[in-house]
């Protein structure tokens, strides 16, 4: 996760607080969302970005998981995803995340 | 109006090794930052040698000599196969070595702020002059060369920007002004190198089609540089800069910038000035950018593989009056990202590609060859940043399959029959849209090709002015009079109207 998106979930979460934040990703890649995944929960794996050992424990789906999809207007989100819902391979997006949730998510 | 036409194209590539090392942004601000690092140490044992470069086979795509779907016959990774007998002049273009292009630098340099060390120069200037697209007047301009005391002392002292090859210290670029950071020498070096690159490109240009020079009426340079000084960043103007040098007397130019989308708008904006009629021949030119050297070099070294992103891009597209042979360029079939387009792939990929479709009654299957971000994935897949050109194909396909154009079971072979495996070097501008145009053309000569679509993207973002992406495409056809005849239609009405109004006047006089 890019070090500006890093400082703008810290800052976001100190002002709002841990539990009232939900990140949603949209990485091409299973790898990709779960570094990013990790990022926010278990804190920045590179050691480069604000997020650096700093464990927020966040919330965070990527845009095709049935948590979100299920939870938003079909019509809208067919309009905005199902093209890359089609073109991505969800299986192994939907196991990473889970297996990072299941890690290092507190709320 | 009768449609424009891309009427020829030329390409280069420049080996500049040293450049990686020295200018790269990955590895200048890896200096700045960690001056001892581990990723410094070792990354000149993972440099190419210039003989790796050409014979590498998406170099020999880049100029021409093998055609993009052909790549396919080289397995993946690319870096450890040759093309054999591969040579540095192709169809399109040719694959410079570093100690030309230094030579290049300052032949097209007018304010004597590039100084070459004297046996150097001597070394250069044999090798120029063997070149078949040198002048001897530009020869001539690289003179006698500097001692090797003033250029350290320019370093030392002045702040000029190091010109080595083969890790010696040869020349230096000095700076164009003792305060203005527009004119400071890491500046004037960049610059420099866009235009050499530029003009080189242009040299093959004319050279490949066969043109005269002085039939360019006009040029637009769309590279991702800024030239101007303190009270004008960008002011400008490379595009007249690079015309003067290939002696294009009867052009004048301007520069367009949008980021890597900038080719496909200029290319548009060509069509549009020769379709008018304002214009006969545009020329439309690009040099490589020095700071993109080993982008992803970290991740080529950590894999232990080449570091494949050593050489700068450049190319040259002639767009001219119609022909009747050369493809056109549909004006009227032409996508955009608009500023309420949204930033989703779907929504981008609707934007640039099925929009310009549904405008002219098309389908997504009857476009037969799109040329989207053809960046190399051989540079891409070890950085993990995937296959781009790939990715996009399987996009327009799920959206072909939403558009019930396409079965859901085609998704994975419309890649082989309507795309083609990535070969452009990851230089932004470069790979975006633009590298097919060469190769197309010759796929329309031999009826391969109907239809092809070129598309532009830029992430506009990067320069903080807008969270905007971009976005730009065009539809490229085969000749088949389509356009002209409306005007010939018009010509003929007018005839007659006036035959007409002199009858009904002589009939008035005979009364």
């Amino acid at each position: 996760m890019d070090l500006e998106n890093q400082k703008r979930v810290k800052d976001l979460t100190e002002q709002h607080g841990g539990e009232n934040v939900v990140v949603l990703l949209g990485a091409a890649e299973a790898e990709a969302a779960g570094l990013a995944a990790e990022t926010v929960t278990n804190g920045d794996p590179t050691f480069a970005g604000p997020l650096a050992g700093v464990q927020l424990g966040l919330r965070v789906f990527h845009a095709v998981e049935p948590d979100f999809k299920n939870e938003v207007d079909a019509g809208v989100f067919d309009d905005q995803i199902g093209m890359m819902e089609m073109v991505l391979d969800v299986d192994s997006i939907v196991e990473e995340m889970n297996s990072i949730r299941s890690q290092f998510v507190k709320y | 109006m009768s449609y424009a036409v891309v009427k020829g194209a030329g390409y280069v590539l420049v080996h500049t090794p040293d450049m990686i090392f020295h200018n790269g942004t990955t590895q200048t601000t890896e200096r700045y930052s960690n001056p001892e690092s581990e990723y410094l140490k070792k990354l000149p044992e993972h440099f190419r040698s210039y003989e790796e470069v050409v014979s590498y086979p998406p170099n020999q795509t880049y100029i021409g000599t093998i055609k993009p779907e052909d790549l396919r016959k080289y397995d993946m990774p690319w870096y450890d196969k040759k093309v054999e007998g591969a040579d540095r002049y192709g169809k399109l273009g040719e694959i410079m070595p570093q100690e030309e292009f230094l030579g290049l630098m300052k032949i097209v340099d007018v304010f004597d702020l590039v100084k070459l060390e004297k046996d150097f120069t001597k070394e250069v200037k044999t090798k120029l002059g063997n070149h078949p697209l040198m002048t001897e007047e530009l020869v001539a301009k690289l003179k006698e060369g500097d001692e090797i005391a003033a250029i350290e002392k320019a370093i030392k002292e002045q702040h000029a920007e190091a010109l080595y090859h083969h890790n010696k210290l040869v020349g230096c670029v000095k700076r164009a002004h003792e305060i203005d950071p527009n004119l400071n020498a890491h500046i004037i070096h960049e610059n420099l190198i866009a235009k050499a690159s530029g003009v080189l490109s242009f040299l093959h240009l004319i050279d490949k089609n066969k043109l005269d020079v002085k039939d360019v009426d006009y040029v637009i340079e769309c590279s991702e540089e800024a030239c101007g000084d303190m009270n004008q960043r960008g002011g400008g103007n490379f595009a007249k800069a690079i015309a003067e040098m290939v002696g294009a007397v009867n052009a004048t130019g301007s520069d367009t910038r949008g980021f890597c989308a900038a080719p496909v708008h200029a290319l548009i904006q060509a069509s549009a000035l020769v379709q008018s009629g304002t214009f006969e021949n545009v020329v439309v030119v690009a040099g490589g950018a020095v700071a993109k050297l080993g982008m992803n070099g970290k991740d080529h070294v950590k894999k232990d593989m080449p570091v494949l992103e050593d050489v700068l891009g450049g190319f040259a597209v002639l767009i001219s009056k119609n022909d009747g042979v050369s493809p056109v360029l549909r004006t009227d079939l032409v996508g955009r990202h608009k500023v309420g387009t949204g930033s989703s792939p779907q929504a981008v990929i609707t934007a640039l590609i099925t929009e310009p479709l549904d405008k002219g009654g098309l389908k997504i299957t009857d476009i037969n060859k799109y040329s989207v971000e053809m960046q190399n994935p051989d540079v891409t897949k070890p950085a993990g940043a995937g296959d781009v050109p790939e990715a996009n194909y399987k996009m327009i396909a799920a959206l072909g399959v939403k558009r019930n154009e396409l079965e859901r079971t085609e998704v994975a072979a419309f890649a082989e029959k309507h795309g083609m495996p990535g070969w452009a070097p990851t230089q932004g501008h470069i790979p975006s849209g633009v590298p097919y145009l060469g190769h197309a053309l010759e796929a329309f000569k031999t009826g391969e090709i109907q239809r092809a679509m070129i598309v532009g993207k830029g992430s506009l973002f990067l320069a903080r002015m807008t969270n905007q992406f971009d976005g730009i495409s065009i539809v490229l056809e085969n000749n088949s009079g389509q356009g002209a005849k409306e005007a010939s239609v018009s010509e003929e009405e007018v005839r007659t109207m006036i035959a007409e109004a002199m009858r009904n006047f002589a009939s008035h006089l005979s009364k």
